[in-house]
C-alpha cells in the first residue's frame, strides 16, 4: 500500500505547495468576524484576515475542523475573544498547528478580553449555574467603548509584529479613533430613545449592549447559560411579563428562535433578531449602524 | 485634438483681428477675477471656521469617549488563553451502564480474529465502565502534558490502568509536533478519541479483532501538518511494540506507524477528512491471545509469532445548516482495515509435542456509520460492521483450535442508538445490538450514562 516511491511523490507535493505561499503579508486568523473587520480596518492591504467563523455561528460551539488547523498552521496573528469563548475548540488548534508564532505569551496570540474589564464575574463557578465563564461574560463586541480600547492595543500588537509598517498601522489607527469615536457620539444621540426600555433575551449575549445603551433586561429565556429554554422556565417568564411588560425582545440570528416566537406569540412583544457579528458583506461600522436601526425601528 | 487644435487656431484668429474688444476684455476679467477671488476668501474662511468647531466637536467627542474608555480599560493585564481557567486542568468522566444480552457474554468470540487484549462484550446487568481520570495542562511554553488513568473492574477485581501519559511538544514551528510517551496510535479516525467519546457504547468490530478495542503503546510520535490551505498531515510514529496486537520485549523500536490526513470544507456546511494509515512490526514474539476464554489457568492459548502489518484508510464527512452545529448536524464515519501476518502459531500449555502450524493471515474490516442530531440535546445514530478472514497454515487443526478458521461465518453486526444530552456534560445513551459476530446471532441492548466533571477539553474533528 505505501510503497517509497508513492511516499516521496507526496512529499515531494506536500513540498511544491508549500513552496508556492508568499509571505509578502501577515496572515491574520480571527475567531470572529468582529476581529476580522477590526483588524481589517486597522492593518488595510498589509495584512490577510481569514474568520473562523460566520455571523450564524454560535462561537462557543465550533469544530477543530481540518481546515481550521491548516489555517492556523500559516497564521502570523491569531485574535480571538478570549474569556474562555473559544475553550472548546482553539486550545486544539494551537496544538495541532505546530505554529509556535501565535502560542499564549507570544506577540502574535491577541486575546481583545485580556484588555478589557468584563461584566458578569460570576462568584461562584458551579456547572449546575450553567456554562458559566470564569473570566466574566466574553461578549465584549457590543460595547464600541471596548472596541476603541482593543483596537489601540491591536495597533500596538501590530507594529510589533510588523516593524516595517508601523507607520501605516499607526495612520490607520488614528483614522479610526477620530471616526470611530464621532461614530459613537453619534450612536449615543441617536439611540436617545432607547435608554431605560425594558427587554428580553435569549441568552446573556447582550449584557455590554444592554451596559452600553441603557437598557433594562428583565428576563432571560434560557433558565441557565447555554441551557436550553424550558416550557416549565417560558411560563414563568410569561407570567412576570404580564406583571412587567416588556419592550421588545431581543436574540441573535444565530440561536434557536422556537421559545422566542412562541413568547411573542403569548405577549405580542416584538422581537428583534440581531446580527450577532459582522457578515461578510459589512464593515464593523455597517454592523453597529444595522444593529442600532434594528433596535430603532422597533421604536418608532 | 485635430478639434482643440482648430478651436485654438480660431481664437487666436479672432483677438488678432479685434485688439480693442481684447483689452476692454481683460479689464472685464479683472474685475470678476476680482470679485471670485473675494467670494472665495469669504467661503474658505466659513469652511476654516467649520472645520474649526467639527474639530473642537470631535475633540470633545474622543475626550468623552476616552473617559468611558478608562473606565472600561483594564489596569492590569492577565494573560488569559483560551484554555480553562484551572491549571492544571483536571476532568472525571464517570460512565456506567445495564446491558442485557441474549447469548452469555462468556461465549462472546469473532470467528478467524483472534481476540486480544480485553475485548470482549462486557458484563451483563449493571456495572460501571471505565472511569477515567484526566490531568493536563501546558508545563510551560515548550510542553504540553497529559496523563489519564482509567479505573476499572475486571472479574470482581478493581484495576487502575494507565490509559495515556505523554508530553508533547507546543509551537516547535514549522507545523511539526513531537509526542512522547503511552498514547493512542493517529491511525484510524477513531483510534486516537477516548472511549467516551465514541458514539456507540462499544468499539466497532475491527477494532475489537485488530487491536482488542484500541491501539496504543510507549513511544514517540512526529506530525509535520503542511501550509496549504488544504489540510495536510503527515505522520510517523514509533513503538515499543510489546502491546497487542504487537507482542513479545523489544530493546528498541518493536513498532511503527506512518499516517497521512488531509481534509477541508465545501462551502459553509460541509467538512471533511480522509486518512490513510499504516502500522508495523517485523519481529512479533509469542503474542499470546484467547481473550476471555476462562477456562482455566491451564487452558490452551495460541501465541503467535512472525511479523504482522495493517493499512487502513478512513473518511469522514460531516455537515451543519450554516456551519453551526448547534441545533441540527450530521456526521458520516467509514474506516477500513487489513491485517496481513507471517509466522507461526504455536498452542501453549498443548502436548507434548506442543501442537505447531505456520501461519499466512488475512484479515480485512469495515464500519460505517451515521450519526444525526435532530434537534438540541437529542442525537441517533446507525452503524454496520463487517469482517472477513482468510487464514492459511500447514495444520488447520491447530489454526482451528487458536479461533483462527472463519468457520464459513462472516462476522457482521447492525446498531442503532438515541442519545439524550441535557447539556455538554451529560449524556443517556439507549443503543440496541444485532450482533452475528459468531454462528448464534445475539441481540444485546445498552443503557449507558456518561458524565463529565471538570474542566471540559476541546474535542477533535
Amino acid at each position: 500500500m505505501f510503497n517509497p516511491i508513492k511516499k516521496h511523490l507526496f512529499i515531494m507535493l506536500a513540498f511544491s505547495l508549500w513552496a508556492n505561499n508568499s509571505h509578502s503579508v501577515i496572515n491574520v486568523f480571527a475567531c470572529e468576524p468582529e476581529w476580522a473587520s477590526l483588524v481589517q480596518i486597522l492593518g488595510g492591504d498589509k495584512v490577510s484576515v481569514f474568520s473562523a467563523t460566520t455571523a450564524l455561528q454560535d462561537p462557543h460551539h465550533i469544530q477543530a475542523r481540518p481546515s481550521l488547523i491548516a489555517k492556523t498552521r500559516r497564521a502570523d496573528l491569531l485574535i480571538c475573544t478570549g474569556a474562555e469563548l473559544e475553550a472548546g475548540w482553539l486550545p486544539l488548534l494551537l496544538r495541532k498547528s505546530g505554529n509556535g508564532k501565535i502560542l499564549t505569551g507570544q506577540p502574535g496570540h491577541f486575546m481583545s478580553a485580556d484588555h478589557v474589564t468584563l461584566l458578569e464575574k460570576p462568584k461562584l463557578l458551579d456547572r449546575s449555574l450553567g456554562d458559566v465563564h470564569a473570566d466574566g461574560n466574553p461578549h465584549i463586541h457590543l460595547d464600541p467603548h471596548r472596541i476603541m480600547i482593543i483596537a489601540g492595543a491591536l495597533t500596538k500588537t501590530l507594529s510589533l509584529i510588523d516593524p516595517d509598517n508601523q507607520n501605516d498601522y499607526q495612520n490607520n489607527w488614528i483614522s479610526f479613533k477620530n471616526t470611530w469615536s464621532r461614530a459613537i457620539t453619534n450612536w449615543e444621540q441617536q439611540s436617545q430613545s432607547l435608554r431605560g426600555k425594558k427587554i428580553v433575551v435569549n441568552h446573556n449575549s447582550w449584557v455590554y449592549l444592554e451596559d452600553w445603551l441603557k437598557l433594562e433586561r428583565v428576563a432571560t429565556l434560557e433558565p441557565k447559560p447555554g441551557i436550553a429554554p424550558s416550557s416549565a422556565h417560558l411560563t414563568q417568564v410569561l407570567a412576570e411579563l404580564k406583571q412587567n411588560q416588556a419592550d421588545m425582545i431581543l436574540y441573535a440570528t444565530y440561536q434557536n428562535d422556537k421559545a422566542v416566537r412562541w413568547l411573542a406569540d403569548k405577549t405580542h412583544i416584538p422581537v428583534v433578531a440581531l446580527p450577532f457579528s459582522v457578515s461578510s458583506d459589512e464593515t464593523l461600522f455597517q454592523w453597529y449602524e444595522r444593529i442600532l436601526s434594528q433596535l430603532l425601528d422597533i421604536k418608532q | 485634438m485635430r478639434k482643440k487644435f482648430l478651436a485654438a487656431a480660431t481664437i487666436a484668429a479672432i483677438s488678432n483681428i479685434n485688439p480693442v474688444w481684447a483689452i476692454s476684455d481683460i479689464e472685464a476679467l479683472r474685475i470678476q477675477v476680482e470679485a471670485l477671488k473675494k467670494d472665495y476668501e469669504q467661503r474658505i474662511n466659513a469652511l476654516e471656521n467649520r472645520l474649526k468647531q467639527s474639530e473642537e466637536k470631535a475633540q470633545i467627542a474622543q475626550q468623552k469617549v476616552e473617559q468611558v474608555a478608562e473606565k472600561v480599560e483594564k489596569t492590569k493585564n492577565t494573560s488569559r488563553t483560551g484554555q480553562g481557567n484551572f491549571n492544571p486542568e483536571i476532568s472525571l468522566i464517570l460512565d456506567g451502564r445495564y446491558a442485557d444480552f441474549n447469548n452469555d457474554s462468556d461465549a462472546y468470540k469473532l470467528p478467524g480474529f483472534a481476540l486480544g487484549n480485553e475485548a470482549g462484550l462486557g458484563e451483563e446487568g449493571f456495572s460501571i465502565g471505565h472511569t477515567e481520570l484526566t490531568i493536563s495542562a501546558n508545563a510551560d511554553d515548550k510542553f504540553y502534558g497529559k496523563a489519564t488513568l482509567a479505573i476499572h473492574d475486571h472479574e470482581g477485581e478493581t484495576k487502575t490502568d494507565l490509559e495515556e501519559a505523554y508530553i508533547q511538544t507546543l509551537g516547535l514551528g514549522h507545523g511539526l509536533t513531537l509526542k512522547a510517551g503511552r498514547f493512542y496510535s493517529a491511525i484510524g479516525y477513531l483510534n486516537e478519541q477516548h472511549e467516551h467519546l465514541w458514539d456507540f457504547a462499544d468499539a466497532p468490530l475491527i477494532y475489537r479483532g485488530l487491536f482488542g478495542d484500541q491501539l496504543r503503546d510507549d513511544g514517540l510520535q512526529v506530525t509535520y501538518v503542511a501550509p496549504t490551505d488544504t489540510f495536510m498531515q503527515v505522520g510517523t510514529e514509533l513503538f515499543r511494540g510489546d502491546r497487542f496486537p504487537g507482542g513479545g520485549s523489544h530493546d528498541g523500536v518493536g513498532a511503527w506507524t506512518v499516517f497521512a490526513n488531509i481534509g477541508g470544507d465545501i462551502g459553509i456546511e460541509h467538512s471533511w477528512q480522509l486518512g490513510l494509515n499504516h502500522w508495523r512490526e517485523n519481529d512479533v514474539d509469542d503474542r499470546t491471545s484467547g481473550g476471555h476464554s476462562h477456562e482455566g489457568a491451564a487452558a490452551e492459548t495460541s501465541s503467535f509469532s512472525g511479523d504482522s502489518k495493517i493499512s487502513s484508510l478512513d473518511l469522514v464527512y460531516k455537515w451543519a445548516p450554516n456551519g453551526n452545529p448547534t441545533s441540527r448536524n450530521f456526521k458520516l464515519q467509514f474506516e477500513y482495515f487489513d491485517l496481513r501476518e507471517d509466522g507461526s502459531i504455536t498452542m501453549l500449555n498443548s502436548g507434548p509435542p506442543e501442537e505447531f502450524s505456520t501461519y499466512d493471515g488475512q484479515k480485512d474490516g469495515w464500519y460505517a456509520q451515521a450519526i444525526y442530531q435532530f434537534k438540541p440535546h437529542w442525537r441517533t445514530g446507525i452503524r454496520y460492521d463487517r469482517l472477513s478472514s482468510n487464514n492459511k497454515g500447514s495444520d488447520e487443526d491447530v489454526l482451528a483450535e487458536a479461533g483462527l478458521d472463519d468457520k464459513g461465518h462472516t462476522p457482521e453486526r447492525y446498531s442503532a442508538m438515541l442519545e439524550w444530552l441535557p447539556s455538554e456534560y451529560s449524556r443517556i445513551r439507549l443503543q440496541y445490538n444485532r450482533d452475528d459476530s459468531y454462528e448464534n446471532a445475539d441481540n444485546q441492548i445498552f443503557l449507558q450514562y456518561t458524565l463529565s466533571l471538570g474542566s471540559h477539553g476541546a474535542h477533535q474533528f
